[in-house]
């Protein structure tokens, strides 16, 4: 391979392009929410979708945030705009926006978040495993060179050096279902086989 | 700065690797401009060529032999009046072709024209570049759905489906390359677009004709889906005239539809360097490892300047051949003036040529290198874009459905046996 | 004319079933009735809507309108409405003579004008039994058969072009242009050419005509080896063809079509073999007929006719007898009080001219059968059941000129 590449390139300006994708990315989070148009709302989930794909990069797994582009953005992405052009929902932009018991909803949220943000920070020290003393949100698991990325994820996937992989039963299952779910599409959209 | 300017001309890394924001940004004007160049030669090509193909003769009064008739048609379409479609969604309507036109251009920062010329060699190319070509089918959709017109949108739905259906075939075909660069003494193969072609050196053969014939049918099944991608002839239908429903691009008129026509160009210009990158060989020039003295690579670095030198005869035949009438005067003083600035590159790249025959690393040579493996590469591309006008011209086309039927019932069963046949044979080779 | 309503096609299809058709009864007609009443549903919601095609599209040869009703993207039925062309032509003939009404008929099918000319002279010929010389005939019938060609591939061009073949069109431009040269240097017009009269031709053949004739006879048929080349072999072109627009020779003679459309069900039926007029009881040459009735037999029943035509062309510049190009007719004309009914066979069909005469020089009423007219109504039948990209291919295939349907 490449042996500049494995000796890690030096980051730029990685705090600035942390928030930038961060911000970028809620930002659009709450415009999926808050549009009337379902299409501003598609599209404003794939401006999110795409900035996460950017963290993905600066968390120096590459491979996640190519597929993350194909798949997602690419793929489901466009399965949804497909499926809101093809159906008239036209009368819920008309529709009333928040409904009456909205102070209920953001309670909720508000729970949610906390408990989120304690688990976070509380993790990183006091929720430590007694066995293994591993923590729970550890610091740094620690930096896989870039490089082999794909790599790692292909030695989970498959196995290699004549090994089953970590997850190569998980994946042949997902596999499966994926072909069932698809048969099961194709057979209720014919009008006949 | 000027130290991060200087600093990276002595490497040979690509700016990416080098991490010189500067150089990168400077790849990347490079990139734009000379893409932007491309399609309106692009353009220009496709009306005569069809034109010859017709019988005809294309453009001949904008300038000499209809040159600057691009240039006229940029002009027009910039001048003409924006419409808007009443009921249309202005921002999506406004946003669409741009989304186009993101996807088209963002390939090209992964796209080796040379061993360190590109913006940067991210190993993850092929993969970056397969699902930002994905997110064009986003433009194409979001296009059809602004315009807020039935028409338009049922073409979008179409070009859309066509679009995700080849990228499938397409994706397989691709696996098939990535897989043969795996054929070497480690057992490790890239997703690098630099890597790939470096594979393809060290195999010492183009993947093209490696375990022939699967390479030469994973190509065939990526050519053939790259046409159905960008959506030219013969699988155009959603864009023809004579149909039913018009293109997803009907409402789109002036500045707008020609942003649509750049993106469209971009990437056909982005598959066929995807495809010369993955079998063709990307930036060798033919036979490096038989004819591989220093005799032959001097003969090789020629060809550039030749090709202008011939360009550049061919324009002063065409100057010689005009009319001797006063009407004509101007054109022919354009076209001498044509030829001379031909003629002058062609003597330029001469120039560097003999300068820099030798492989050290002076600045000559190093122009040199660089040179020849820029214009190898887009040489192999022009192939590509000369086959896609000529499909034009001499097929009809698919209906929607049969188009559909190929790309699923054929196309990518095919592709899946070749995958298949290519690992077991790469395994039984080892 | 005002677009049909309800009531007039249920009108139509009655007439039609009582005469008793092979497959096409009331119930299969009444299912393409449109319902242009009811307010057209929303949009995306239902399956079904009713499309309009025309009457300016780059698709329908002339302003032809075609209101089509699809179930998603099949073809549930059609309604041609026409008279965007109608020009009063009989109305017309029946304020002239019999001269004065010959240049009117080329405007018809203005593609093929030679053919309407032969057609009305000799149906004026025969209501005043006269005959046209044979040195006459032999002219009429090199006209004719050149003009057949030129029809033929005018219709090859076009159709190649609908289907997105975008070259062939221009190929076969060009070689019609050495027809129409030989048009020209003989009266005057490359396309209506007004090129015969009642009782003969005027003109007699230009010095030359004979060597250009024998030289577009070797200068063409490599030209049709080129068109067969693009297109007979072609995987596209045989999947948007094959099996696309098929009409059974039973329902092809129970609609009255004629022409390559009727030869290629299957139908060996062409009227200069049946009935033959001019001089072409004296040539020998051959009826192409196709096996399946879609459009990839048409155009090979076309192709065909071309090389066909090629070989009378060719028997006739060999053997053009001496002789008066005029026969004896009056200076002028007035036909005996009578009717007659006389057709021949057009490139696209039965031609056929109904003339009433009430003794005087202007004819009582004139009739025409254009054959692109009874054609048309195969339309509906053919496009049941297939996609709308391939409604644009078969109302290539039946070759329509709009000049001919309206009149």
């Amino acid at each position: 391979m490449n042996p500049a590449l494995d000796s890690g390139m030096a980051p730029v300006a990685t705090p600035w392009f942390f928030y930038v994708l961060a911000g970028l990315a809620v930002a659009s989070g709450v415009a999926v929410i808050t549009r009337r148009n379902a299409v501003h709302a598609a599209l404003a989930l794939i401006v999110t979708l795409l900035s996460v794909a950017g963290l993905y990069l600066m968390l120096y797994a590459p491979f996640v945030a190519g597929v993350q582009i194909i798949v997602y953005a690419g793929g489901i992405m466009v399965l949804f705009l497909f499926v809101i052009m093809l159906v008239n929902i036209e009368r819920s932009s008309k529709e009333r926006r928040f409904n009456r018991i909205w102070p209920v909803g953001l309670a909720a949220a508000c729970a949610l978040m906390a408990l989120f943000v304690s688990a976070i920070v509380k993790g990183k020290t006091v929720l430590a495993d007694p066995m293994t003393g591993k923590a729970l949100w550890p610091d740094i698991i620690g930096r896989l060179p870039e490089s082999s990325n794909t790599q790692q994820i292909a030695g989970m996937l498959y196995g290699e050096a004549g090994r089953m992989g970590q997850y190569t039963f998980a994946f042949e299952i997902a596999s499966l279902l994926l072909l069932v779910a698809i048969l099961g599409a194709v057979i209720m959209t014919k009008k006949k086989i | 700065m000027l130290n991060q300017f200087t600093s990276y001309l002595g490497s040979n890394l690509t700016p990416g690797t080098a991490n010189n924001q500067l150089w990168a940004l400077m790849y990347v004007l490079i990139i734009f401009a000379g893409v932007s160049v491309a399609v309106i030669c692009m353009n220009w090509i496709e009306r005569k060529a069809l034109a010859h193909f017709q019988v005809r003769l294309g453009p001949m009064r904008v300038g000499p032999h209809g040159l600057l008739q691009p240039i006229a048609d940029a002009l027009k379409l910039m001048l003409k009046e924006d419409i808007i479609p009443a009921e249309a969604d202005q921002f999506v309507f406004w946003v669409a072709p741009l989304i186009g036109l993101l996807a088209s251009f963002t390939v090209y920062t992964v796209i080796p024209f040379g061993p360190s010329q590109a913006v940067s060699d991210m190993n993850i190319g092929i993969l970056f570049m397969l699902g930002v070509s994905s997110l064009g089918v986003l433009g194409i959709v979001v296009a059809g759905w602004a315009s807020n017109s039935h028409y338009p949108l049922i073409g979008a739905l179409r070009s859309s489906a066509q679009m995700v259906s080849y990228e499938v075939a397409m994706g397989l075909a691709i696996v098939s390359a990535i897989l043969m660069t795996s054929m070497n003494a480690s057992g490790t193969g890239t997703l690098s677009m630099i890597e790939i072609v470096r594979a393809q050196q060290q195999q010492h053969v183009w993947f093209l004709f490696k375990f022939f014939p699967l390479g030469l049918i994973a190509f065939a099944i990526f050519a053939i889906a790259m046409v159905a991608e960008t959506n030219r002839a013969p699988f155009d239908l959603a864009e023809a005239e004579s149909e039913l429903t018009a293109g997803f691009h009907t409402e789109y008129s002036g500045l707008r539809w020609s942003l649509f026509m750049l993106a469209e160009y971009a990437a056909m210009i982005a598959v066929s360097s995807i495809a010369v990158t993955l079998w063709l060989g990307g930036w060798m020039r033919p036979f490096p490892n038989l004819l591989s003295a220093p005799a032959w690579d001097f003969i090789f670095s020629l060809f550039p300047g030749l090709t202008f030198g011939g360009l550049a005869a061919i324009a002063l035949i065409g100057t010689a051949r005009m009319p001797a009438h006063s009407f004509f005067k101007i054109q022919r003083i354009g076209l001498a003036v044509f030829a001379a600035l031909l003629g002058f590159i062609a003597l330029l790249l001469l120039v560097i040529a003999v300068a820099g025959r030798s492989a050290d690393t002076s600045l000559a040579a190093r122009f040199n290198q660089g040179i020849g493996y820029v214009y190898w590469f887009v040489l192999k591309i022009a192939v590509f874009m000369y086959l896609f006008i000529w499909y034009r011209a001499t097929w009809p086309r698919y209906r929607f459905d049969q188009l559909m039927r190929i790309g699923w019932k054929v196309m990518l069963p095919i592709s899946l046996g070749v995958l298949m046949v290519t690992a077991i044979v790469g395994v039984l080779v080892k | 004319m005002s677009s049909p309503t309800k009531d007039s096609t249920k009108e139509i299809a009655n007439g039609v079933s009582s005469r008793g058709l092979s497959s096409l009864d009331r119930a299969s007609l009444d299912q393409a009735n449109l319902d242009l009443e009811t307010p057209e549903k929303p949009y995306l919601d239902s399956n079904e809507l009713i499309i309009n095609m025309g009457p300016q599209h780059p698709a329908t040869h002339g302003v032809l309108r075609v209101i089509l009703k699809l179930d998603g993207e099949k073809v549930l039925g059609t309604e041609c409405v026409i008279g965007y062309l109608h020009r009063g032509v009989e109305k017309i003939a029946e304020n002239r003579t019999y001269t004065m009404f010959n240049p009117y008929v080329d405007r018809m099918d203005y593609v093929a004008a030679v053919s309407n000319g032969l057609g009305y002279c000799e149906a004026v010929e025969k209501l005043l039994n006269v005959e046209a010389p044979a040195r006459a005939k032999y002219i009429r019938v090199i006209l004719t058969e050149l003009n057949r060609i030129a029809s033929h591939q005018l219709w090859l061009g076009t159709h190649a072009l609908d289907i997105g073949a975008m070259t062939p069109l221009f190929y076969t431009f060009r070689d019609r242009e050495e027809i129409l040269k030989i048009f020209e240097r003989y009266c005057g017009a490359r396309l209506t050419t007004h090129a015969f009269r009642i009782g003969g031709c005027q003109y007699e053949t230009y010095a030359g005509f004979e060597k250009e004739v024998k030289n577009f006879l070797a200068f063409f048929p490599p030209k049709i080896d080129e068109y067969e080349a693009l297109l007979t072999g072609n995987r596209i072109w045989i999947e948007r063809t094959k099996n696309v627009g098929v009409i059974s020779a039973a329902d092809a003679i129970a609609l009255g079509v004629t022409g390559p459309v009727l030869r290629a069900s299957g139908v060996k039926w062409d009227l200069r073999k049946a009935q033959p007029y001019a001089a072409y009881s004296e040539f020998d040459f051959e009826i192409p007929v196709g096996e399946n009735g879609d459009t990839y037999d048409r155009y090979m029943v076309r192709m065909v006719e071309m090389r066909q035509s090629l070989r009378i062309i060719e028997q006739a510049v060999n053997g053009i007898p001496e002789g008066p190009i005029m026969g004896k007719v009056p200076k002028v004309i007035k036909p005996p009080v009578g009717e007659i009914y006389h057709s021949i066979e057009a490139p696209k069909g039965e031609l056929g001219y109904f003339i009433v005469s009430d003794g005087s020089t202007q004819p009582y009423r004139i009739r025409v059968r254009p054959p692109s007219f009874v054609n048309l109504q195969a339309l509906d039948i053919m496009v049941r059941g297939l996609l709308v990209a391939d409604v644009v291919a078969v109302i290539g295939t039946l070759d329509i000129v709009l000049g001919e349907v309206d009149r």
